[in-house]
């Protein structure tokens, strides 16, 4: 490896910009569970998106050899990295491009905005990027008094809004078409007032809003699904055919591409355009892919640019068990698959990047202590139907349960007292470590049944285990415990249960009503 | 020290555990045995389900093909590498070559112009069977990207040798470095409801014409 690093070694430094909860998961996920809307809408999408999925990818003899190919190509893409970039650089270099970099999301903004002053324009246009979604872009832009136009229906849907997406493939996935009709026909300058909720309809508008735009625009900003270090080459992946009227017809053209995204060789594409779009949108190939190598003199934009970010990427390669993370070509299968993100939806996330892949990704790229973001490895129940589909098979489990880990190394180490954890811990051992104890415990149950109330739920538990009852409410405990009743019920001389045929479990579960 | 230095330094110093560079195991198909009818046929299903329209044709029935697709249009582009012979009976159906306009170097036709166009004509590098896919490179017969985008109809020769069965034989025969687009049906989104429309910024009607011999 010509990278062996022989310097210093310097600490992770972490990412900022769009990559933060807002609030905690569980107090996210509470509100967005009450929004039926949503979860109709999510529920729709993502069952039709899955079964999309498999059909075209159980279509594929090779599927398991793509995703292994895909896993090994990715892998060594990290342990790779400095001298790809190296190579990607020079190439694409070489071809007439310029490379910038930035360490991080403010440094990538004002690259871009001074990129874009140069050109002497206040407007651009932009092809879906999520990079430029985690660095917040939009928002500097504006500050900067340049208007940022989202071209994407989707992204456009949530633009006009005052949104967020809530999915990173099709980010207005919460909204359904007669919101999306109100939506145009609310923000839409010049829409025809007749429009109905027909998504052809509404496909249409979105084009004649657009073509205007994209015809005089000067410079388009976009992001890269790939870039192959061996020729210098950028690839996007899309449907709509903005990507292609961005990339083609400004003369300036800026792409934000976080340094993760490298490939090493063309031959490496053939991979991963087999693994990309079915897993994606559940399709054979996407309509679009355009591929750029720096300038092309007479043929597409002529003054050609990449933004190299990092904002915690650095970071989150330092983390051994964690790196794979950035193997993600952000496909949102796991997404798709995932119980917990089909009930709450992208937004609980908080972050760019929400679902499974989210929940590791961003407390990698913000770090773990990072107060908003030590509730996302919590968000999952580590049933790895995300592993499973993943066409990278990105170990989205393993990871999620090394970050609990760290979160609960980083708290401990910030407080010298012990925690409502480890007090409990400690009242569990002394509990459990005899029978005399645990009948102590037990002892207390009908307290619990005070405690829940004639509805016999408990709503709220005190201190940690709050934690617990802000997403369910738990069923009281039973007036006796399993032991109490095992004793009573086979004390002789007893009823006949005392037969010893028997089998207590054959009992309805657990003792009858009230004491 | 600048970003770049600073960049890479943090790299270097997060892979300080020198992690193992894996081998790649490339045991998916990378070759196939399809022949020239079996794969007319599955591209041809592929594209239809992408809601493309496809004709089959022999090499010397495409003038008239042309001439048939183009009946009713108004002006249309081509670029300067495509054969002139090709519209041969497109030019006879209306006197003269007066609908098409030429996109060649040093007489580029700029988007205004490509804006007003019904269709443009182009050819293709290669294709992808099993996908329903069709490479562009810009070759001559291909012309600059823009002009396969801007129309909103997009007549697409394919030859019959150039179609592949899967992606690997294909991207053996294309060069990294030039501008590609590969285009798998006409543009579409399925943005609303997951729901797939035809039509969006890309043009909305796409017709192959796959060229046998
Ligand atoms: S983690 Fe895997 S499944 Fe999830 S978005 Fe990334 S590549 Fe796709």
């Amino acid at each position: 490896m010509s990278g062996t690093f022989l310097g210093m070694p310097s600490l992770p430094v972490f990412g900022i910009g769009n990559l933060h909860e807002h609030e905690p998961f569980p107090k996210a996920a509470h509100r967005e569970l009450g929004n039926t809307q949503l979860r109709a809408n999510l529920g729709h999408a993502t069952r039709t998106i899955r079964d999309k999925r498999l059909a075209v990818v159980s279509e594929l003899p090779d599927w398991e050899e793509l995703r292994d190919a895909g896993r090994a190509v990715k892998e060594s893409v990290m342990a790779r990295l400095p001298e790809l970039l190296e190579q990607f650089e020079a190439n694409f270099t070489a071809r007439g491009g310029t490379i910038h970099w930035a360490r991080d999301a403010g440094e990538a903004n004002r690259i871009v905005a001074s990129l874009i002053r140069e050109q002497g324009a206040d407007e651009v246009v932009k092809v879906k990027s999520m990079a430029t979604q985690e660095i917040g872009l939009n928002e500097y832009l504006e500050e900067q008094g340049i208007a940022a136009f989202e071209t994407d229906l989707a992204e456009l849907i949530v633009q006009l809004d005052h949104d967020k997406p809530s999915h990173i493939l099709v980010p207005a996935i919460h909204k359904n078409r007669t919101q999306v009709r109100d939506i145009f026909l609310r923000e839409m300058e010049g829409v025809d007032p007749e429009l109905t909720n027909e998504p052809a309809r509404l496909a249409a508008a979105a084009r004649a809003h657009l073509r205007r735009k994209f015809l005089s625009a000067k410079v388009a900003v976009s992001g890269a699904n790939f870039a192959l270090a061996d020729s210098g080459t950028l690839a996007v992946v899309e449907s709509e055919g903005n990507g292609r009227m961005c990339l083609t017809l400004p003369e300036t053209l800026i792409t934000v591409m976080g340094v993760e995204k490298l490939l090493p060789a063309w031959e490496d594409l053939e991979v991963f355009m087999q693994l990309l779009p079915r897993s994606s949108t559940g399709e054979r190939m996407n309509p679009y892919t355009s591929l750029w190598t720096g300038v092309t003199p007479d043929d597409g934009p002529q003054n050609v640019h990449l933004v190299l970010l990092d904002n915690g990427r650095s970071a989150a390669l330092a983390d051994e068990m964690g790196r794979s993370a950035l193997h993600c070509i952000r496909c949102s299968a796991c997404m798709n698959v995932c119980p917990v993100y089909e009930r709450t939806g992208g937004h609980a996330y908080g972050s760019t990047y929400p679902g499974p892949i989210g929940a590791i990704l961003s407390p990698l790229l913000t770090g773990i202590t990072a107060e908003e973001n030590n509730s996302l490895p919590y968000a999952s129940s580590l049933c790895g139907a995300c592993y499973d589909a993943c066409p990278v098979k990105i170990n989205i489990p393993d990871i999620l349960v090394h970050l609990r880990g760290e979160d609960v190394d980083s708290k401990r180490g910030k407080k010298k007292l012990p925690s409502q954890m480890d007090l409990g811990m400690k009242a569990a051992s002394w509990a459990l470590y005899s029978g005399k104890n645990l009948g102590l415990v037990e002892k207390a149950l009908p307290l619990g049944r005070i405690a829940a109330g004639p509805d016999k739920k408990i709503t709220k538990l005190p201190g940690i285990a709050a934690g617990w009852t802000q997403s369910r409410d738990i069923p009281a405990p039973p007036g006796q415990s399993f032991r109490q009743w095992w004793n009573k019920e086979h004390q002789a001389p007893a009823g006949p249960a005392a037969a010893g045929t028997d089998v207590p479990g054959a009992e309805p579960a657990g003792p009858k009503e009230n004491p | 020290m600048n970003a770049r230095t600073e960049i890479l330094d943090r790299i270097r110093s997060a892979l300080r555990d020198a992690p193992a560079v894996p081998e790649v195991p490339r045991d998916y198909r990378r070759s196939s045995e399809l022949g020239e009818d079996a794969l007319i046929e599955l591209l041809t299903d592929r594209l239809l389900d992408y809601k493309a329209n496809v004709f089959v044709e022999d090499a010397a029935a495409v003038p008239q093909r042309l001439a048939a697709l183009l009946e009713g249009t108004g002006r249309y582009a081509v670029p300067h590498g495509l054969a002139e012979a090709l519209f041969a009976e497109a030019d006879a159906h209306d006197g003269g070559s007066g609908r098409r306009v030429t996109d060649a170097p040093g007489h580029r036709l700029s988007v205004e112009e490509l804006d007003g166009v019904d269709a443009v004509v182009t050819g293709s590098a290669v294709a992808v069977a099993e996908t329903g896919t069709i490479v562009l490179d810009a070759s001559p017969d291909q012309g600059r990207r823009v002009i396969s985008l801007v129309p909103d109809r997009h007549i697409c020769l394919v030859r019959a040798g150039d179609i592949t069965t899967i992606l690997p034989e294909a991207l053996r025969r294309l060069d990294a470095t030039r501008p590609q687009t590969w285009i798998s049906g006409p543009s579409a989104t399925s943005d609303i409801e997951l729901e797939r429309v035809e039509g969006v910024h890309g043009p909305r009607t796409l017709d192959v014409v796959i060229v046998r011999g």
